[in-house]
């Protein structure tokens, strides 16, 4: 196990280096400029050179890639070209922002998608079931900004309940789990946990039919089993396919949220790269990029590990 | 005096008082912008002109600056931390600025003429320890004739620029005048000078009638009055800035009451904002939504019976319709009435049978059609709303025989193939291209496109124009001293602008904005810029 788990973490070395160089590439290769983070449109061509120098700009490409990845080495993901801030103190903050979110949203998913899935599992074929799977289809179905964009206009400016944007009254700097806060969590939340919860339905539907067809069910029922007691075995054998799932899109919401954190202006990552894409912020896309792909090779390996403690079954060697 | 008439008396004689609170007033506005990040508190802000309004005009002052009082009368430049100046007789590349005195930074330091050459400094003298490359892109741009300052004594300064250049003193509204003070005081505990700026932004100190008191990055800063102004205080105790990039999510924060002012509403929220009770505002603003053309080899625009038109052929009151109204209709790149205006001879107008004319004198008819392309953007910051507006005038060209092809880019990349110019590989042979701008000041506003020495790469002579005529109104206009000669000059290059059709002037913007009810005071301009000391809430 010690063996695997050294041998998944340097496997993240060549990830993280080919997300970093693919990132740097696509940027060089998206037409616009840099620049444009640091001088006006209107910006005399000499002072667009010198500007240009004094970021370092004007040096060959693998000069700047090798550059700002010896500074990752040592762990300076460098500074913002539009703000001048260190990419680390803009990221730490959207990285908890959108890790709040992620989470939130990625529980009310997994409780839901159980739910759903559990019954329609159950109750194959009924009503419930096609309810369920109607609901879990609509949720991967609906794009999720539009549903955004209608729950701020239904609950927000309609019926005055709950906050359209921004992450507290004062910012998240002064996040506290009081309902004054919580409230501005709500619908960007409800809105990011739609997906998950529909993926999450169909998969534990499946798995949940699959495992009332096998054979140890059947032998349970002919012991005299409850139907609580067999539900038991059914959930204990289903968990590890329902986790890896989950793990996933809680990677997914992580970098995923651009479009969401956009429309309730969630001071997340998805706000950040939403930015640094616009604004070509190169060492922002990079550093968001590689701290998500980073944590999304962790969480994989989180998952595989909770998987194992869960299955004997399964092993990792 | 019975009790009845004591009350009355006393209430008419506290009306006055009454009408006199707002200047000791009062509230929290917080304010919705377009932009993404919270505009850099450092003095010189980015985010473009919406970054000067709301973190550069309100924390800093600046030697002059603009006259934000009135809504009827085009902004001018008004005496701000210099109280005068003049062009030295014997040098004219020389200037000579008498500064007010008794004005101090927030942190307590003496405004004077060691701080003026701090901070032409820190921008121009690249050996300065405070020099920043950070800010020399969004002011260096802005005042491109200005070298360097000499104190003359404490409260005079000399403003050398590289020609003689009567523009200066509009140009200098764009320079923030930063506390030395507080810089050296930060600088000590920082590593370095970029860290000392970083450390300057979050606790800056200029002279402004606000003081930043809390900056959230990319998420909120708030902004206090400063009691202690050299100038007319602010009615408002407090202001909010809460970036919100997005048109829907601003209008949803208004009508929610999460906000009590946002900038540019989306045209098609604008009656369900007003049927909620909410303020519209608008005016003139000096901001260009127009077609540049292309005057390369080859370019059908080279001919100005062609530019002519063009400029004839778009129903403007028609694109205002399709607005919502938020658009003023041009007639130059000044309106009529601007000192700059200078009656030109062609009018800027619908004229649909002449326009076919004068395409047919040119040799374009139903047989020979003529075909445009324009390099265009789907989005982006002041584009207003530039798919709808070019696919209309796409349909009133077609409407004269003329087909328009369009190259829609992402904002970014038209900004980089704006700076490129025509010929070069990036504008992929198209004839025009739409990208808005500020015209504020008369080179943002006419001496960059018309200089044949603005060509590409030094500025935004996209369209490589280049006539002798011009080149010598420019330099005759920069050599004028006297406000009234200079616009003389200016309104002559203006008139012979428009004459020529140098532009396809398509649209103004007129800088819409939704308020609360609550908001009271407010003034809007016909300015890029507002005066928060106005406003409160009531």
């Amino acid at each position: 196990m010690f063996f695997y788990l050294i041998r998944r973490i340097l496997y993240a070395i060549p990830i993280a280096l080919a997300v970093g160089l693919f990132c740097f590439m696509l940027v060089q290769i998206a037409p616009g400029d840099p620049i444009n983070a640091i001088v006006p449109a209107d910006a005399p061509g000499d002072v667009v050179e010198q500007v240009r120098r004094d970021y370092g700009l004007d040096k060959p490409l693998p000069v700047q890639f090798g550059i700002w990845l010896a500074k990752v080495v040592q762990g300076d993901l460098g500074r913002s070209l539009a703000t001048g801030r260190t990419v680390w103190s803009d990221l730490s903050g959207a990285i908890s922002n959108t890790l709040l979110l992620a989470s939130v949203a990625s529980i009310l998913g997994f409780v839901l998608g159980c739910v759903l899935g559990g019954l329609a599992g159950t109750f194959r074929g009924s009503l419930i079931d096609r309810v369920a799977v109607g609901i879990a289809v609509a949720g991967v179905s609906v794009p999720h900004y539009w549903l955004g964009m209608v729950m701020v206009v239904l609950f927000s400016v309609q019926l005055n309940w709950l906050p359209a944007m921004g992450a507290g009254p004062g910012g998240s700097a002064d996040w506290v789990w009081n309902w004054e806060h919580m409230q501005h969590l709500v619908l960007p939340a409800v809105t990011l946990a739609v997906i998950p919860m529909g993926i999450v339905t169909r998969t534990v539907r499946g798995i949940i039919a699959e495992i009332m067809n096998q054979e140890f069910v059947t032998a349970l029922r002919g012991k005299g089993l409850t139907r609580a007691g067999i539900f038991i075995h059914v959930v204990k054998n289903a968990a590890p396919n329902a986790l890896a799932v989950i793990g996933l899109q809680l990677g997914y919401l992580m970098g995923g949220s651009i479009l969401v954190e956009t429309v309730f202006s969630w001071p997340g990552t998805g706000l950040l790269l939403n930015n640094a894409i616009f604004q070509r912020d190169l060492p922002v896309l990079q550093g968001t990029i590689l701290v998500l792909a980073m944590f999304f090779v962790g969480l994989n390996l989180l998952v595989d590990l909770v998987q194992t403690a869960l299955d004997p079954r399964i092993k990792r060697a | 005096m019975g009790l009845r008439r004591y009350l009355l008396t006393a209430c008419l004689a506290a009306l006055p008082l009454m009408a006199a609170q707002p200047a000791a007033a009062q509230g929290t506005i917080r304010i919705g912008m377009t932009a993404a990040d919270i505009p850099l508190t450092n003095g010189q802000p980015d985010q473009g002109f919406e970054g000067n309004r709301f973190t550069g005009i309100p924390i800093f002052d600046s030697l002059t600056m603009w006259d934000l009082s009135s809504a009827e009368r085009p902004s001018t430049i008004l005496p701000g931390l210099a109280t005068e100046w003049r062009v030295d007789a014997n040098d004219r590349t020389r200037w000579i600025f008498t500064l007010r005195r008794g004005v101090r930074f927030h942190d307590g330091s003496e405004f004077n003429a060691d701080a003026v050459v701090w901070n032409v400094r820190k921008v121009l003298d690249r050996e300065a320890p405070h020099f920043d490359p950070r800010q020399v892109g969004v002011t260096a741009t802005r005042m491109p004739t200005l070298r360097r300052a000499e104190k003359i004594d404490d409260y005079t300064v000399a403003l050398i620029t590289a020609q003689p250049d009567s523009l200066l003193p509009i140009n200098l509204t764009n320079l923030f005048m930063a506390s030395p003070a507080q810089w050296d005081r930060l600088r000590a505990a920082a590593p370095d000078a970029q860290g000392a700026w970083n450390a300057f932004a979050r606790e800056p100190s200029g002279t402004g009638p606000f003081r930043l008191a809390r900056l959230v990055p990319r998420e909120r800063a708030e902004l206090v009055r400063n009691d202690a102004y050299w100038g007319e205080k602010a009615r408002a105790e407090r202001i909010v800035l809460l970036p919100i990039p997005e048109a829907n999510a601003r209008t949803a924060a208004l009508l929610s009451n999460q906000v009590d002012w946002i900038e540019a509403p989306a045209p098609d929220a604008i009656p369900q904002l007003r049927s909620r009770g909410m303020t519209i505002t608008s005016n003139a603003q000096p901001h260009v939504w127009p077609w540049q053309p292309c005057f390369a080899e080859g370019s059908p625009l080279r001919d100005v019976r062609v530019r002519r038109a063009i400029n004839l052929a778009i129903d403007r009151e028609g694109l205002r319709t399709l607005l919502g109204g938020m658009m003023a209709v041009p007639v130059g790149t000044v309106p009529q009435g601007h000192p700059w205006w200078g009656n030109p001879s062609f009018a800027i107008r619908t004229d649909k049978a002449e326009a076919r004319r004068l395409l047919a004198e040119a040799g374009y008819t139903a047989q020979r059609p003529l075909t445009l392309k324009v390099q265009i953007s789907a989005s982006g910051s002041g584009q207003m709303q530039p798919l709808p507006m070019n696919e209309y005038v796409q349909q009133q060209l077609r409407e004269v025989g003329v087909n328009v092809e369009f190259d829609v880019i992402e904002w970014n990349a038209l900004f980089t193939n704006w700076r490129n110019g025509c010929q070069h590989a990036s504008a992929r042979g198209v004839h025009a291209i739409n990208v808005s701008f500020a015209a504020m000041d008369p080179f943002f506003a006419m001496v960059r496109f018309w200089d044949s020495r603005m060509a590409p790469p030094v500025s935004n002579n996209w369209g490589h124009f280049s006539d002798p005529r011009f080149d010598a109104m420019i330099a005759e206009a920069r050599n004028a001293f006297e406000p009234a000669a200079r616009d003389a000059a200016l309104a002559r290059l203006h008139a012979a602008g428009v004459d020529e059709a140098l532009f396809i002037w398509i649209a103004h913007d007129v800088a819409p904005r939704a308020m609360s009810p609550r908001v009271r005071g407010y003034v809007q301009p016909q300015s890029w810029f507002v005066d928060l000391r106005l406003p409160y809430i009531q």
